[in-house]
């Protein structure tokens, strides 16, 4: 059967109570989301049929974000393309529960990649606590030194080792932070941009990995970038999709 | 505010599945507490999963936040990990909507659906900061109260509890709340607590237990009488009479994390007069009480539309038996189409009728069909009054496996009264005939059958019948096993003989069980619903421990005139007529289905002055099981009918 499916790629940010969510859990949320919205979303064929959702890189359970991306597949014949985007991104947030919002989206040509194979590298705010400044700034210069940063973990029931090093692309101390009504409390606050290929490093990992160890506290991601090859120019995963029309979406 | 959320989300991170301590569900509500508003504390005492969709709760839920002096907030059994934290860090039980300290709360009111939760009970009141026995309870200290079917027997928990609401829940809470009310406003004085349950005592359906004495005599119990003159000697549970005035839960709340029931549930009707004996929850919901159907259809579409959900339960005992069914299935898919919505029927009759509504409504998922014939023989079934022919469940299951299922569940009951091993075998041929009727359609057609040992409940029939031994149950199982080893396509499981063991103490048992489940309590056993948690070693020790014999109170035949623990409340059901029903088990005799028969007297509705309230004065189409109708097959039903004898009042002593 031939594809012809309209494709909506949306931002969308997760904070508060809802980041205790897992990543499974988010996906239901936003199949039911869009179910009230009552979006023509188009099915998978089969003995049971499911709404055609794409979700970039998995945030780990009790990570806030400000730049998590979704693809979903419209029905053609059902979707009208001069539709107001910033009203249905209105409706679209009064579903999600509190905590959770659309922050953007636009119509992408449907042979866009998917986001788990174009993201490159994600900007993260990572605040550790229990730890002094200067602690913190001697483990940051002694990783970024480091030849590699080795760690080893399970997959498949077996061991394996991997260097992290080339994937942290970034690692700078922000300073440290004091305590404020909104959830932070004090410690210290880091900016790391952490690559996604071949696969996504995550921050517990890389926390783990210095010396000594971090405890992380609050983490949000800022961005997901792609990273064209050829010009090393980066853009988000809206901008860089962007089709010139709508109409190269038909 | 006194949030205790602050000191709880950085301790999040650290325990499995978080998600099941934030709430922020659709639906959730943000009541304001005050001096005069009574605030109730809704707990469930299991996990999250399982406690959400609880649907009492939820119907409560709302009943008691639409009045101006309530205020309802829930909470649920932390995990062993999270317990492990907050005990730790000195945190009590928590509401999951504003995350307020179960101390605070004026009551705290626990649904009991199953037994093996009786010591999670007694560890959420301990973890709110509650003394466990309410003989111990200051006057500032929140009331606790109990409702659901457990509580038809509430003699094991009176010491831990201060209040049982016997029956529907709706009206009970509206009285409770007021009565409490005036004495929050009059300040909780010291020495008052036990005026107000003494007033709660009179509330109908309300049972206070503190205000009863209990006597035994030797093992026996003599009696349980009331203190004072003004407490009433027996407590009738409630009814509500039209649940078409009732259309809760309005805003059903749509969990943020994965539940057990993910998807909309519809109550469509209330009770069961199927009469199958061993089945307590037909026998304390009469009579039947149904949803009219125009409100069913419009609960199912603006709740899947409120929800988003795709998926909607219409829920009740027998669920084909609702005389709507056919046009509220066809309405609910029609809006949307079978591929987008499913509808699912929990309970389900076994006849060619009920496949043809599932077919209704299953057009694209045709993967499993669940039926319940619970007996393997048509003698077991006529003493058990599950009265479905060997023709029917054949004609089911032919129909179903020819409209493209490939798989069934068949559920069973093993330890059943008069049961031989040729009534249990019965099982395995039924499976294995099942699987071969499949074969013609399909080679891989398979037959799961599922085998849960016999609990007699209390306000049934088989109230007085000694349970089966762990032994002879693990023997019937055994018997299974190997005769269904080589049978190709049949998949034998089975419930735990050591956990059925334990919840027969506690089904049954009179307040000496107290000390025993604050026993296994007291030595870590929570969770006992949960296999890897359960400890059938500190039921046993916890027992021995106390002087109570495991065989006395578990597997002892009652006799007619024994005083049981629960002779002073009442289901609505006459206990002489329950005892005739137990004689007629025995004798192998059916009884009809008294929606569309004349009135057995059991009580339940000429006690209540109300009466069914069915949408159609015939028999659905295709019930052969004691319906007197029969369209799957043809030919009469082999019911016996019995004129109901006379029963002389004297000679059953009640
Ligand atoms: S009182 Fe009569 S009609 Fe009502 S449930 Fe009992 S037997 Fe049926």
């Amino acid at each position: 059967m031939k594809n012809d499916n309209v494709k909506l790629r949306i931002r969308f940010d997760k904070h508060g109570k809802i980041r205790f969510t897992s990543h499974r859990d988010v996906a239901r949320i936003w199949e039911r989301t869009l179910r009230r919205a009552s979006l023509p979303v188009a099915y998978s064929e089969g003995f049971s049929p499911r709404p055609k959702l794409s979700f970039g890189l998995a945030l780990s359970t009790g990570h806030e974000s400000d730049a998590e991306y979704l693809d979903i597949e419209l029905d053609p014949d059902r979707t009208d393309l001069a539709m107001d985007l910033e009203s249905l991104a209105t409706e679209l947030s009064g579903h999600l529960p509190v905590g959770m919002h659309v922050t953007d989206m636009a119509f992408v040509d449907r042979r866009t990649p998917s986001l788990q194979e174009s993201v490159t590298s994600c900007i993260w705010q990572i605040d550790v606590i229990d730890v002094d400044a200067d602690t913190v700034a001697c483990a940051v210069a002694r990783a970024l030194a480091a030849e590699d940063l080795v760690v080893t973990r399970e997959r498949k029931g077996k061991q394996v080792t991997d260097d992290l090093r080339p994937l942290v692309l970034s690692l700078d101390v922000i300073g440290p932070i004091e305590a404020d009504d909104t959830g932070t409390v004090a410690g210290v606050r880091l900016l790391a941009e952490l690559g996604t290929q071949p696969r996504a490093v995550r921050v517990a990992e890389l926390l783990a990995a210095l010396d000594p160890p971090l405890t992380e506290r609050r983490v949000v991601r800022l961005h997901q970038w792609i990273t064209n090859d050829d010009t090393a120019e980066r853009s988000d995963p809206l901008s860089a999709a962007a089709s010139p029309a709508p109409a190269g979406a038909m | 505010m006194n949030s205790l959320w602050p000191q709880l989300e950085p301790l999040l991170p650290h325990v499995q599945k978080p998600a099941r301590y934030i709430g922020c569900e659709d639906g959730m509500q943000t009541p304001t507490h005050g001096p005069g508003i009574v605030s109730w504390l809704l707990t469930y005492p299991d996990t999250y999963e399982i406690g959400l969709p609880n649907q009492g709760l939820q119907i409560l839920y709302e009943i008691i936040n639409e009045r101006p002096d309530g205020a309802a907030e829930r909470s649920y059994a932390p995990w062993t990990d999270m317990e492990a934290v907050i005990r730790r860090e000195r945190i009590p039980l928590f509401s999951v909507d504003t995350h307020r300290a179960g101390g605070d709360f004026d009551i705290i009111a626990f649904n009991l659906s199953a037994e093996l939760t009786y010591t999670n009970l007694v560890n959420c009141i301990d973890l709110a900061g509650v003394p466990i026995h309410s003989s111990h309870r200051a006057d500032s200290d929140p009331l606790i109260g109990v409702g659901g079917h457990c509580t038809y027997n509430p003699e094991p928990i009176a010491d831990f509890v201060d209040f049982v609401v016997l029956g529907d829940g709706e009206e009970a809470v509206g009285d409770i709340t007021e009565l409490v009310r005036e004495w929050k406003v009059a300040g909780k004085n010291s020495g008052t607590r036990e005026g107000l349950l003494r007033e709660l005592s009179k509330l109908p359906g309300v049972y206070v237990p503190s205000m009863y004495e209990v006597e035994y005599d030797g093992a026996f119990l003599a009696g349980v009488t009331p203190r004072y003159a003004d407490v009433p000697a027996t407590i009738e549970k409630r009814t509500v009479a039209d649940l078409g005035e009732w259309p809760y839960p309005k805003n059903q709340l749509v969990p943020m994390t994965e539940v057990v029931h993910d998807r909309l549930s519809v109550e469509v009707f209330r009770g069961c007069t199927r009469g199958c004996r061993f089945c307590q929850a037909g026998m304390i919901t009469r009579p039947v009480r149904e949803r009219p159907a125009e409100q069913v259809s419009r609960m199912i579409s603006e709740g899947l539309q409120r929800t988003g959900y795709d998926e909607v339960a219409l829920t009740s005992l027998s669920t084909a038996d609702f005389s709507g069914i056919e046009g509220v299935v066809k309405h609910a898919v029609s809006d949307k189409g079978t591929d987008q919505i499913s509808v699912a029927l929990p309970s389900l009759r076994v006849d060619a009728f009920t496949v043809g509504i599932a077919a209704e409504i299953q057009r694209a998922r045709r993967t499993g069909l669940t039926f319940a014939p619970e007996a393997g023989s048509w003698r077991m079934r006529q003493v058990i009054n599950k009265l479905i022919r060997e023709e029917d469940l054949y004609g089911a299951v032919e129909s179903a496996f020819s409209q493209g299922w490939r798989r069934m569940k068949l559920y069973f009951l093993t330890g059943l009264p008069t049961e031989t091993d040729e009534d249990t075998l019965g099982i395995a041929e039924l499976a294995r005939n099942c699987v071969k009727l499949g074969k013609t359609h399909k080679s891989s057609a398979s037959v799961t059958v599922s085998v849960g040992g016999f609990v007699p409940k209390p306000f049934t029939p088989f109230q007085w019948f000694g349970q089966n031994t762990e032994s002879e149950l693990q023997r019937k199982i055994g018997l299974l096993r190997d005769d269904t080893r080589r049978s190709k396509g049949v998949q034998l499981k089975w419930h735990d003989p050591k956990a059925t063991l334990a919840e027969g103490i506690t089904s049954r048992g009179d307040r000496r069980l107290g000390p025993v489940i604050e026993y296994v309590w007291r030595n870590g056993g929570t969770f006992q619903e949960w296999s890897e948690h359960f400890s059938y070693e500190l039921w046993l020790e916890g027992m021995a421990a106390n002087d109570c014999d495991v065989d006395w109170y578990v597997h002892r035949h009652r006799t007619e005139d024994e005083v049981l623990p629960w002779d002073h409340l009442s289901a609505g059901l006459h206990k002489d007529f329950l005892w005739q029903d137990w004689r007629d088990a025995l004798d192998e005799l059916g009884l009809e289905d008294c929606r569309w028969t004349p009135c057995y007297d059991c009580g339940a509705c000429t006690g209540y002055g109300i009466e069914h309230r069915v949408a159609s004065a015939t028999p659905p189409a295709g019930g052969s099981q004691g319906t007197g109708v029969d369209l799957s097959t043809g030919g009469s039903v082999p019911v016996v009918l019995q004129p109901r004898p006379k029963i002389d009042a004297g000679a059953v002593g009640s």
